[in-house]
């Protein structure tokens, strides 16, 4: 009985507590920056896409919501003709971001992505490329690659050397 | 009479929204708040959800008696309004046996569940339906044995009168015991949490109103809020003075905060009690509480008879 009076009374304390809820609309969460929301397409430094279309992505995703077909420029320098990313499928696993070798593809702190027209959520390249680095910035696929794809010559990349020419090893 | 009529069901809707609001509160969270000041549109949002929601009566149910027993439980709870004395000479009925009134309806209440769960036609509302009858007619026994402390402290059965008796002490210092059985055998009489148990979402699902839909829902829902307010008011009037207070503020006006009070006890009470087992709750009854009130009765009957003399 007294246990159960107890009860009550700390229940009733309760309405003097901090509340959890927080009032969305006008009061937002803080959103870390490591917080799984939308993904994005960055860029490298020089502007040029960083996505080299290697298909990772498409292949870890667990519910296959990542669609792209890669092509070629006249470099040879690799990117995708579409990138297609349904948003609506999308469970924001991050498993893309894991898997993409040019840190091309990242998940940033943003959520807010409701719209009325489910066809609306299926985002085009256009949609996805934002004018930054993201998370690494300083970060050249192209630079530190071994290929010549019109953005360095052979050998010419960050830690890497001129090819030897072999002619001069001879005896 | 129609403005009690009205005041009471403005009230019973209303209890949505404080209800929601207070448990709300109780678990750290603030409830609806949105629509309109404080969020008590909600209150109209509900009611309009349950006017057109599809009013749906189940082709295995027993018709007739299924459209029937919503009406009962609003109806006597309702009836029982009239003996309830809000502020002097504010009453519908001014009965003699007031009291009796008011256990004789509390007690019809029982027949809108009971048949409500029978003409379902389904084994959980079944279950929750004899659940609810033995509950009601269990805890029926001691609300009135707990009354009869009060009665024979006044000597009459009328309200107004009782009410009165309490000029210079409340009833709740004289008969403590009698209140706090009353008071449990009322949240069991509206089967309110933690006394539930015809409900009993968690093992019946809705109990006896599990196949009820839309506005015949609405009519269980109903009864059930003005069970609570019947309940909180009878205490006020049998315990606490009714509509006695100091005079700076009208007698009306206590009356109704007192009961506010109450009502606010049975929300307390559902955010924090668990419900118990059924056999629990009967066994916590015949063996404990009558017992308990019986001796209130004898003690309370040796003591008038001692001051009489």
């Amino acid at each position: 009985m007294f246990s159960h009076l107890r009860t009550m009374w700390l229940v009733f304390l309760h309405l003097f507590r901090k509340k959890a809820t927080i009032q969305y609309p006008e009061e937002k969460i803080k959103l870390h920056p490591r917080y799984r929301g939308r993904i994005v397409l960055t860029k490298d430094p020089d502007g040029g896409e960083r996505c080299v279309g290697c298909y990772l992505c498409a292949a870890a995703c667990p519910v296959d919501c990542i669609a792209l077909q890669a092509t070629e420029d006249e470099n040879g320098r690799r990117y995708p003709e579409f990138f297609r990313i349904n948003f609506s499928r999308c469970i924001f696993c991050g498993y893309c971001e894991e898997a993409c070798p040019t840190y091309a593809i990242q998940l940033i702190p943003d959520f807010e992505m409701a719209e009325y027209n489910r066809q609306n959520l299926v985002f085009e390249k256009e949609d996805l490329l934002i004018n930054s680095q993201g998370k690494y910035p300083g970060y050249n696929f192209y630079r530190v690659a071994g290929m010549d794809a019109g953005v360095k010559r052979k050998g010419e990349g960050e830690t890497e050397e001129l090819p030897v020419d072999v002619h001069s090893l001879l005896p | 009479m129609l403005g009690v009529l009205f005041v009471l069901l403005n009230i019973a809707a209303g209890l949505i929204w404080v209800e929601r609001r207070l448990l709300a509160l109780w678990q750290d969270r603030l409830g609806p708040n949105r629509a309109g000041p404080l969020g008590i549109f909600i209150v109209l949002a509900d009611t309009l959800k349950l006017f057109f929601k599809e009013d749906w009566i189940p082709p295995f149910a027993d018709k007739w008696v299924f459209i029937t027993a919503p009406a009962i439980v609003a109806g006597s709870v309702l009836m029982s309004f009239v003996i309830i004395p809000f502020a002097p000479h504010i009453v519908v009925a001014d009965l003699n046996i007031g009291l009796l009134f008011f256990l004789a309806m509390s007690s019809l209440g029982v027949y809108s569940i009971v048949l409500g769960g029978w003409a379902s036609n389904n084994k959980y509302s079944l279950l929750g339906a004899l659940r609810g009858a033995s509950q009601m007619i269990a805890y029926e026994v001691f609300m009135g044995l707990s009354l009869m402390g009060v009665v024979m402290l006044t000597g009459s059965f009328n309200l107004g009168k009782i009410v009165e008796a309490q000029k210079d002490i409340w009833f709740i210092v004289t008969q403590p015991l009698g209140f706090i059985i009353f008071f449990i055998a009322g949240i069991a009489e509206t089967h309110r949490l933690p006394f539930d148990i015809p409900e009993a979402e968690s093992e019946l699902i809705a109990g006896y109103h599990a196949e009820y839909s839309g506005m015949k829902f609405g009519m269980f829902f109903i009864g059930e809020y003005l069970g609570i307010t019947l309940i909180s008011a009878m205490t006020v009037t049998l315990f606490f003075g009714g509509w006695l207070g100091p005079g700076f503020l009208p007698p009306l006006v206590w009356f109704a905060l007192k009961t506010v009070g109450f009502i606010g006890l049975f929300i307390l009470l559902r955010a924090s009690l668990p419900r118990p087992r059924y056999d629990q709750l009967i066994e916590y009854g015949w063996k404990v509480l009558l017992p308990l009130v019986l001796a209130n009765i004898m003690i309370t009957g040796a003591i008038a008879l001692w001051m009489k003399s």
